[in-house]
């Protein structure tokens, strides 16, 4: 197990009177993808320029290799950034944007122009040496970003949202030259994004913020299959939110229908949330399942069919490959496994976000 | 079609402001009070009095643009860091003599520099001996100064803004120091504002006659005094115009030069 690179320690931060971060505690290890996901102003930013050394937190302490490097300025920080609209310098080429930094710790000439040919080759712009900044497109801007920063070797790579100004095919293809960049090179990646999608497909840990305050921790498929709170398995892929009742270990009411499920230790007859994610809804004949319905809305969204149907009170939210066209009769059923409860929310930061339409 | 009409007044103005002016200079400045060809008004610029005029306007020119830059460039990055309301004000405070009269505001000088002005005033109170400001180079330069530093303040603050924060933090967080995100990254995005500011102090400070007038007390001569002289008090327009046409030249190529500077054109003037 690597050890830990980086820690932040009861974090304080706040802008005039806003609180951003609030007793904020976070370990980086080392060698980790580890993305920082939330909706905006959930305090994600705020801690990686943190990290990056561009804020001061009111409070606390940020460790690197264990020492408290809280007020070193980022240009003695052993790390680097990839900006969110990248931040290349607009009068220099290519070549002089990569080579900045390593110009700047002193390296010879052969090693500069070895190593920014090296990095061009890593983020597949073999030859833009001479191009100019304003001659290459978002995502080529993007890659340069990228090379930038790790030419310098940094033992740790921050970046904040830096997929956010491209188009889906393009981010869809940056995702995976990210998670190659980050094996090739193996230094630690600390990601900051609004985007579920990214935060799942690239990260070796995600943390879930909303308020300043982390609300879950884990690995992807954790914080995917087993959200602690309303606010995480909504913010987390739709989902079906439920009022329930948690009769015993194991057995939950949900709509006065008895479920089996399979979690334990909520106590008895204890309200709590019930998260059901809509691709784990089977929907069968009437009768057949356990809890009967029509559907209300039917839409086709490429990969499957995205229906709500009434049943038990309750709209509930169902993907299926089959389509039910609105006003047919079906019923619904779960399986044990893909009941996930989770104690109601205690705090403000803890709900389901919502929607105003 | 009818669209184009509303550009005729600007082709009268343009006509009326411009082009027939330019021409009339240029015709008197190559003939003589006779009214043949001639390029005496044009070279007498090389004249021992005519040149030093020019040689001297130039010189005090280029210190007083000088001082201004010093002065402008460091107000301008005090004032990105700085609050958004204190921006303003500060912005406004430096802007605000402007909008005074620039006669009045050049005559306060002359009150304030003379034998028995304020400063003297202060300083023999004080039991120092005083100084003779008014009536020298150095005074007009002051005056040059105080009346054109709006016009390098503003368009070197518009560009030193227009700097984004990211560009200087990356430079930081690529290992920077404070001098070298300054020189590599600052002075070199600010270059469009200061060469505008160069042209927008450089250029009234090589003509102005008034400035002088009033605070060198007449006898400095620059070369606008001359020039002015030959049109008032000398009534010979023909040489007036001669020497306007060569202050033209170098108004042109230094203009010209600048705007090399300015590649993308944003604050360009020409």
């Amino acid at each position: 197990m690597a050890g830990s690179l980086i820690e932040l320690r009861n974090i304080h931060k706040s802008f005039e009177d806003t609180v951003v971060l609030e007793d904020f505690n976070l370990t980086v290890n080392e060698n980790e993808f580890i993305t920082l996901l939330g909706p905006s102003g959930c305090g994600k930013t705020t801690t990686l320029r943190i990290v990056g050394g561009f804020e001061t937190p009111d409070k606390g302490s940020v460790y690197f290799e264990g020492k408290d490097i809280t007020a070193v300025p980022p240009n003695q920080r052993h790390i680097n950034t990839v900006f969110q609209k990248y931040a290349l310098f607009p009068h220099m080429n290519v070549e002089q944007n990569i080579a900045f930094g390593l110009k700047i710790s002193g390296k010879t000439d052969q090693y500069i122009k070895d190593k920014v040919a090296y990095a061009l080759n890593l983020v597949n712009l073999k030859g833009y040496e001479k191009r100019k900044i304003t001659q290459l497109s978002g995502g080529q801007q993007q890659r340069i970003a990228m090379a930038r920063a790790i030419v310098n070797e940094p033992k740790v790579l921050l970046l904040d949202e830096p997929l956010g100004a491209l188009d889906l095919k393009l981010r869809q293809d940056m995702e995976y030259e990210l998670i190659r960049l980050k094996n090739e090179l193996g230094i630690t990646f600390i990601y900051v994004t609004h985007d579920q999608e990214e935060a799942l497909t690239m990260s070796d840990k995600v943390v879930v913020m909303n308020n300043g305050i982390i609300q879950q921790m884990g690995t992807p498929e954790q914080i995917y299959n087993e959200p602690e709170n309303a606010f995480v398995a909504d913010f987390i892929g739709d989902s079906n939110i439920i009022d329930a009742v948690m009769v015993e270990d194991k057995v939950v009411r949900i709509c006065d229908r008895i479920f089996p499920c399979i979690d334990t230790g909520f106590g008895n007859n204890r309200p709590v949330d019930v998260v059901i994610r809509p691709e784990d809804l089977i929907i069968g004949k009437p009768g057949e399942g356990q809890l009967d319905g029509v559907v209300s809305h039917n839409v086709f969204i490429g990969v499957h069919y995205e229906m709500e149907i009434e049943a038990g009170g309750f709209t509930w939210l169902a993907q299926n490959t089959t389509s039910y066209p609105v006003g047919t009769e079906v019923s619904l059923s779960v399986i044990p496994e893909n009941i996930q409860i989770m104690h109601k929310p205690q705090r403000k930061d803890e709900e389901a976000i919502e929607i105003d339409v | 079609m009818s669209r184009r009409y509303f550009a005729s007044p600007f082709i009268v103005w343009i006509a009326a402001g411009t082009v027939i002016p330019l021409i009339m200079i240029a015709y008197y400045g190559f003939t003589d009070r006779s009214g043949a060809f001639t390029i005496e008004n044009v070279v007498s610029i090389m004249g021992a009095e005519h040149a030093q005029a020019l040689w001297l306007a130039l010189l005090l020119a280029l210190i007083s643009t000088a001082i201004c830059f010093v002065l402008a460039f460091p107000l301008a990055l005090i004032l990105k860091d700085s609050r958004l309301g204190t921006k303003g004000f500060m912005i406004f405070i430096f802007v605000l003599p402007m909008w005074m009269n620039f006669l009045l505001r050049t005559m306060a000088w002359q009150v304030i520099l003379e034998r028995g002005g304020i400063i003297n005033g202060i300083l023999t109170g004080l039991g120092l001996p005083a100084l003779d400001i008014i009536n020298t180079p150095a005074a007009i330069v002051l005056g040059m100064v105080y009346d054109f530093l709006p016009f390098m303040v503003l368009p070197i603050y518009n560009t030193v803004m227009k700097i984004d924060n990211s560009l200087i933090e990356a430079a930081y967080d690529l290992g920077a120091t404070k001098g070298k995100v300054l020189r590599s990254i600052i002075l070199p995005l600010s270059v469009p504002g200061i060469a505008s500011g160069i042209t927008m102090v450089f250029v009234p400070a090589l003509t102005t006659f008034v400035i002088s007038n009033m605070l060198g007390g007449g006898k400095i001569n620059l070369i606008g005094n001359i020039i002015e002289q030959e049109f008032t008090t000398s009534s010979n327009w023909n040489l007036g115009s001669g020497l306007s046409l060569v202050m033209m030249i170098f108004i042109v190529l230094s203009m010209a030069l600048l705007s090399r500077l300015d590649k993308n054109g944003e604050a360009s003037l020409i």
